[in-house]
């Protein structure tokens, strides 16, 4: 079970050439200890060497959301190991790791939480019995602490790189018992990234700083229009552009291949392709929202039936009606899609920032007919994911250039492939119709939702178009949701929070106007709506406490809260904006979460910020429009996103819980745009319905 | 082609490339610097910043042949050791999250901090617009800053 790895060749050559990233080994000596270092394995998990730095592979993949420091958190804490002799790894996809490696549903921390302790735990017992049999003595009288064993009588201690040979050729325990959380000594304390030092100096090794020797790069020209297919093209001009290689025709557009990415770019812009476009060149968002109209004037599929919204609207004292709207969202990851891919006759390499690594080796297995287990997929950082990198479209193209080649090829997207290429946060659209008792409570809510779907129907319904909506907590005695699943043909995918994205500004909107219409405090309604829901109901209290809810605030400015239970977590946020001569600022935020055990409250409190950021960019600037098929933003001149200038005060706070820990990368995000909105009606009376906020709304 | 000779981080360098070619793709594919990064190749995000001559500049739309003669310095040349003080300003306030967008939004914080040795809120506004961060660590940004600077002063008060 011993791997002898010779660590100075590997750091040496490790980046551009093996198979696992390592990252994390910033104390410069490393290199000198790891010399003439062997490195056992005690599970797929951890890997101890003689020079006492334990290597922890991280299965999962870093884009910037804090799994390699959480996870390892996990890990080390049940492994007493040092926390300043860790590095971690990124390995190759395994069954080890279980059926699919990758992050989406920010899921990493939830299906780690038991696991990977448990692996921790087994490595340690590991340890400890290796130390016992080296002592002759029974292991309850071992213990373990900062990657050594401690004889408990004679205070004798063996560190872990002195037994992990020994220890791994021991049988692996199959029961192990796990702490208390009280004995906790890293989860639950704020830690720093692992990967900060890499990040300052240029070094991290994003899938686009890939280099393998030989290595071409590659662009891809890609219909304009969705679904459009090469009719012909001519690369004679392409082919007179100095470092330009070769032209070839792929399944998703036409690769021009250089000795560099300018180069392929340069041919890229002089090649002649002629497209047949197809169906969608018919298709623009005015037409989409025309079609969403008219659908929401006939039933859907239902998705949620709980008493009878019709019988009570028509009985209900006072009926609210509503529609609202959300545009097509596109990603936009900083790092711009890439990947390089190897494809040799007996085997192929590939090397990607992606969240989904066991979709890319299947598709590099599916493109060059090769066994699964002979595609290598090496993980490298992320610049950004938000759910695009969950797709493997861009892996797939890097395949099928490099097969054609014959040689490792680097394909990248330029951002205008990136923000015309998506598969989008799809478009959506609500009609939302409430009825009010006699005291001014809700009686009845019902919502029609209509959006593009994905990710399956289940009766006619995509549980991506109706999350948000179909799963709200407030106690409503009578609710119906139900869903058209209409497809215009513009690709659709997982955008960070996912139905939530649209679907809680849409409700938690539309109960603000419920709130005004019956004549009640927003965060009061909400308080008695959730008389079921404790976990939510506390995180709206403490929001709203820590807010400063209902103190008086400066003419012009306004405050707006809401709630939304995703991913296992439970937020509230409240926003404080300001509006003077007709410009909008959002001043400050103040969110409560409720994510169960908190494994890094430091890594928490930056996903709840970029979680509200990224949803901040889309209420007040995102917006992906269609014109005959085509996106019309290029650039981010035309796909803005939040400024430096215009970052809000941000607070975090964390409630304390023992359950489960929840997700967290997707929390902050839903909340944003509808705690806006509600702080712009409290501001100025007008009710924003659809985003982004535009200035006429304002007014 | 042509060749082209300048001071790369404190070296001379020569390379030889169509006049055209942005110094990004100069940096990243032939010369193996790949800590400055790509992001929109327009001049619109940021990520490509580097100094010419101690001014922050995009180097996506910077052609080779303008550099002739001149001085670059990229996110490998700022510090060996990352010791300069936005680089530890930066470990010290964790700042990157996904970490792509850094290298341009330390290089132009560099070049704030060297113009300006107590920036306040408006300077870095100002300095930082153009570097845009999709993880949203514009705030730890701005704190670190701040404390770079105090940092810069330190170690100036030191010596």
């Amino acid at each position: 079970m011993s791997i002898p790895v010779n660590r100075r060749t590997f750091l040496k050559t490790g980046a551009a050439t093996a198979g696992g990233l390592l990252i994390g080994f910033y104390l410069p000596e490393r290199n000198e200890l790891a010399a003439a270092a062997t490195d056992s394995k005690l599970n797929a998990y951890v890997h101890v060497g003689s020079d006492d730095f334990v290597t922890l592979f991280i299965h999962k993949a870093e884009m910037g959301q804090g799994t390699v420091t959480s996870l390892s958190m996990l890990l080390a804490e049940e492994l007493e190991c040092d926390w300043n002799k860790i590095r971690t790894e990124f390995p190759g996809v395994s069954p080890e790791y279980g059926p699919y490696q990758g992050v989406v549903g920010s899921q990493s921390i939830r299906t780690s939480w038991e696991p990977l302790r448990r692996a921790g735990a087994t490595a340690r017992e590991m340890l400890v019995e290796a130390a016992a049999q080296r002592w002759g003595i029974d292991k309850s009288r071992c213990r373990a602490e900062s990657s050594e064993v401690i004889n408990t009588a004679t205070n004798a201690r063996l560190s872990y790189g002195s037994l992990s040979e020994v220890a791994a050729k021991l049988p692996r325990p199959t029961a192990v018992a796990l702490k208390d959380p009280s004995q906790f000594r890293l989860i639950g304390k704020p830690t720093k990234r692992l990967d900060t030092h890499d990040k300052v100096n240029g070094r991290a090794a994003f899938g686009i700083d890939v280099r393998v020797p030989g290595m071409l790069h590659a662009v891809v020209e890609r219909c304009p229009v969705f679904g459009g297919k090469v009719a012909g093209f001519d690369a004679s001009k392409s082919k007179a552009i100095p470092g330009v290689k070769d032209v070839v025709a792929i399944s998703s557009g036409v690769a021009v291949i250089a000795e560099n990415t300018w180069a392929a770019m340069e041919g890229r812009r002089v090649l002649k392709v002629q497209w047949d476009e197809g169906a969608v060149a018919s298709i623009s968002s005015a037409g989409i929202s025309k079609d969403f109209a008219e659908h929401s004037q006939q039933p859907g599929a239902v998705a949620r039936k709980t008493g009878d919204a019709a019988a009570s609207l028509a009985g209900a004292s006072k009926k609210i009606e509503a529609v609202y709207e959300t545009p097509f969202l596109a990603h936009a990851p900083m790092e711009p899609l890439n990947c390089v891919a190897h494809v040799r006759p007996d085997g192929c390499e590939v090397w990607a920032s992606t969240q989904g690594q066991t979709a890319a080796r299947d598709i590099a297995a599916k493109i060059t007919g090769l066994a699964p287990e002979k595609v290598q997929v090496n993980t490298r950082f992320m610049g950004g994911g938000f759910g695009r990198r969950a797709r493997s479209d861009y892996v797939g193209e890097a395949v099928e250039v490099s097969k054609a080649l014959g040689r490792p090829v680097q394909l990248t997207w330029s951002r205008e492939d990136d923000l015309q290429q998506d598969f989008y946060r799809p478009a959506a659209y609500a009609r939302l119709t409430a009825g009010l008792d006699a005291e001014g409570w809700p009686v009845a809510f019902s919502a029609r939702l209509i959006c593009p779907p994905f990710g399956g129907l289940n009766n006619g319904v995509a549980r991506t178009g109706v999350e948000g909506v179909v799963d709200m907590l407030y106690a409503i005695p009578n609710i119906l949701v139900d869903y058209h699943a209409l497809d215009p043909g513009i690709p659709v995918s997982y955008w960070r929070s996912v139905g939530y994205s649209q679907n809680t500004f849409f409700a938690e909107s539309f109960l603000d106007e419920l709130a005004a219409a019956g004549g009640k405090d927003p965060v009061e309604l909400r308080r008695r709506l959730l008389s079921n829901a404790p976990r939510l109901r506390t995180a709206l209290e403490l929001a709203a406490d820590k807010a400063g809810w209902g103190k008086p605030l400066a003419p012009g400015k306004g405050r707006g809260i809401s709630v939304v239970n995703n991913i296992g977590s439970f937020t509230a946020q409240v926003a404080e904006v300001s509006i003077n001569r007709g410009k909008l600022r959002v001043d400050r935020v103040v969110c409560a979460v409720d994510c169960g055990y908190a494994v890094n409250p430091a890594g928490i409190e930056q996903q709840i910020r970029s979680g509200i950021v990224f949803g901040l960019s889309a209420a007040l600037k995102g917006g992906i429009t269609i014109d005959r098929g085509r996106v019309q933003q290029q650039n981010f001149h035309q796909y803005d996103v939040l400024r430096m200038e215009e970052m809000p005060a941000i607070e975090v706070h964390i409630v304390p819980s023992r359950n489960a820990p929840g997700g967290i990368g997707e929390a902050g995000t839903p909340g944003i745009a509808p705690a806006v909105a509600n702080a712009i009606f409290a501001a100025t009376g007008k009710r924003v319905r659809r985003l982004p906020i535009r200035s006429e709304d304002l007014a | 082609m042509a060749v082209v000779k300048f001071t790369l981080n404190g070296k001379p360098q020569t390379v030889d490339a169509v006049p055209a070619m942005p110094l990004l793709w100069v940096l990243r594919d032939t010369l193996g610097l790949t800590g400055t990064k790509f992001g929109c190749g327009m001049s619109l995000c940021g990520a490509c910043t580097v100094h010419i001559n101690g001014q922050p500049v995009r180097s996506c739309v910077t052609p080779i042949s303008t550099v002739a003669g001149k001085t670059v310095l990229t996110i490998e040349g700022l510090s060996a050791d990352a010791s300069h003080p936005i680089q530890q300003a930066w470990i010290e306030e964790d700042v990157p999250q996904c970490g792509y967008c850094q290298s341009g939004q330390i290089m132009t914080a560099a070049a704030l901090l060297a113009k300006t040795a107590r920036p306040s809120d408006a300077d870095i506004d100002e300095a930082m617009h153009g570097n845009i961060c999709r993880c949203g660590t514009y705030d730890t940004i701005r704190s670190a800053i701040h404390r770079a600077a105090e940092i810069k002063r330190g170690a100036g008060a030191s010596k």
